[in-house]
């Protein structure tokens, strides 16, 4: 079974927010939730970078850890994901994770926040793979149809890379061989090394 | 080509024979001077060397990545606060104090109240009235305080025994009842801890208001403590006015733990005033901590006031007492109500 990972390549994201979109718009995800967010450092400045982030489907997930009602499981392929059945919204995942990947529709007096809501991975729930409830709670399932997640799928630098953790750690590795190493700006070239 | 003659050295040593110990420039400066200067100077040079230091480091990929695990905030255009920050770290420490050191020593400190007072019933036993009843009864609680009183209680039960499901639900509950019927029993929990919470709060200050006057600690207080009012050993009865020294106690604490688990409680119920994860984080620890130590105490009031103390919990139910009790427990009250001597 593979185990499933993203990546996000800081040297080749230009913080277009092409998954966010992508994301929200495949998973017809309300307004006010964002799976995916872009997060530029040094906003502005020589050497900016950017990254996408969603869950990044921990192997000792603290979202999970910390559930009153374990309502996280991990699939076969590594993939945390969470049962909206059980999820009574208490916002402890939020508490938890450090990515900031566990969202909420509501946020309001008493607590009240609505079933948590984070990135499946394109892979639904647990549901009936794409039964139309399960596309209602958790998006649409590419996983079940042997797909990849859509972000890194549409990604316009391929920056942003999903799939087999150790498929993608080769295709990073190999990124890395071909542009050399000290990198000290980012540039075109440091993305594409010429000649390669 | 005329080799010149080279100098091999000083005809006569320089320091002359019994002035070793003296070097030249000790005589133009005095040591500590000396040595300010020297330091100085390798302060200056060392800032030197730092500053030359280039601003991007040697790889700069390093420092975007110390930034991101240091939790410096960035740019998105999905904004809020919990986005900006790439990782937060806080999450993993409430983690690690919430699953570890609140569940366990939590879960240890309730067991060994429960323990200490099971323990304390079979070896001491029930405070029994030491005289007959009289049948003259003496008012304590006046209705309103008595209301109040089954208010406040009620709402604490309440909160306490969701709370815990919340804690303790997952490691107990759960393999009794399965994932679907407690979160089903879960959701309605949280509902009711969230909206009990500031009910709760304001019997908590009303009580705290009307009560106050009477639980100013003094001297006999302390002395009250050294046999626990006459529950422990033959020793005579201390002194207490309407409220007792184990009474105060608990008062204060009630009013210290409420007042904590009541600001934090509000900070995590009211999500609406932009407060951050990590004020989320803290005020989760102290209230849950907190919760635990009053729940801890309540046990050692509740037994008290019911199976502890013959006669206790009829001034809290009938709203009066009868005379025997309140010369027993509170003698100085006693005698401030009936004008009678105590003993």
């Amino acid at each position: 079974m593979a185990r499933m990972k993203f990546l996000c390549d800081v040297e080749r994201c230009i913080e277009c927010n092409a998954c966010v979109t992508a994301c929200n718009n495949e998973h017809d995800i309300p307004w006010s939730i964002n799976r995916r967010h872009v997060v530029t450092i040094n906003d502005g400045q020589p050497g900016e970078k950017s990254v996408s982030t969603a869950c990044m489907h921990c192997t000792d997930a603290p979202c999970a850890a910390v559930c009153p009602v374990d309502c996280f499981y991990t699939t076969e392929d590594g993939i945390v994901l969470h049962d909206k059945d059980l999820c009574i919204g208490c916002g402890y995942c939020f508490y938890a994770c450090p990515f900031g990947a566990p969202q909420f529709p509501e946020q309001k007096a008493f607590g009240i926040r609505g079933k948590m809501d984070k990135c499946t991975f394109c892979a639904g729930g647990p549901l009936p793979d794409n039964s139309p409830e399960e596309y209602i709670k958790y998006g649409r399932n590419r996983i079940a149809e042997g797909k990849l997640p859509l972000c890194a799928e549409m990604c316009s630098t391929k920056a942003l890379l999903a799939g087999d953790g150790g498929i993608v750690s080769e295709i990073y590795r190999k990124r890395v061989m071909a542009r050399g190493s000290n990198m000290e700006f980012w540039r075109w070239e440091a993305a594409y090394p010429p000649g390669k | 080509m005329n080799k010149r003659k080279v100098s091999v050295g000083p005809e006569r040593p320089l320091i002359p024979k019994g002035k070793e110990m003296k070097t030249p420039y000790s005589t133009l400066l005095p040591k500590p001077v000396a040595a300010m200067i020297f330091l100085t100077l390798l302060a200056g040079l060392s800032l030197l060397a730092l500053s030359a230091v280039p601003e991007i480091g040697p790889n700069p990929r390093a420092d975007f990545w110390r930034d991101v695990r240091e939790g410096v905030p960035g740019v998105t255009v999905v904004d809020s606060e919990a986005h900006r920050i790439l990782i937060h770290n806080g999450g993993q420490n409430w983690r690690e104090i919430r699953n570890g050191l609140i569940s366990w020593t939590g879960a240890l400190l309730m067991a060994g109240v429960l323990a200490a007072i099971f323990l304390f019933f079979i070896i001491v036993g029930k405070d029994r009235l030491h005289e007959p009843r009289t049948g003259m009864r003496i008012g304590r609680f006046s209705l309103f305080e008595r209301i109040l009183h089954w208010y406040t209680a009620f709402f604490f039960i309440v909160l306490a025994l969701t709370g815990l499901s919340n804690l303790y639900g997952r490691a107990v509950l759960i393999p009794l009842f399965g994932l679907e019927v407690f979160s089903g029993y879960m959701q309605w929990a949280l509902w009711i801890h969230n909206f009990s919470g500031p009910l709760f709060l304001v019997g908590l200050l009303v009580e705290i208001i009307i009560w106050v006057k009477d639980n100013i600690p003094k001297k006999m207080d302390i002395v009250w403590f050294k046999n626990l009012g006459g529950m422990i050993g033959k020793g005579p009865r201390p002194h207490a006015e309407k409220v007792n020294g184990g009474e105060k106690a608990w008062f204060w604490l009630m009013t210290f733990a409420g007042i904590a688990v009541g600001i934090t409680g509000v900070i995590l119920d009211f999500p609406i005033w932009g407060q951050s994860r990590g004020t989320m984080q803290v005020s989760h620890i102290i209230h849950a901590s907190v919760a635990i130590l009053f729940i801890a105490a309540s046990l050692g009031h509740i037994y008290v006031g019911t199976i502890g103390a013959e006669g206790t919990f009829e001034g809290m139910w009938r709203g009066s007492v009868d005379e025997s009790w309140a010369k027993q427990h509170q003698d100085l009250w006693y005698e401030e109500k009936t004008g009678k001597r105590a003993s």
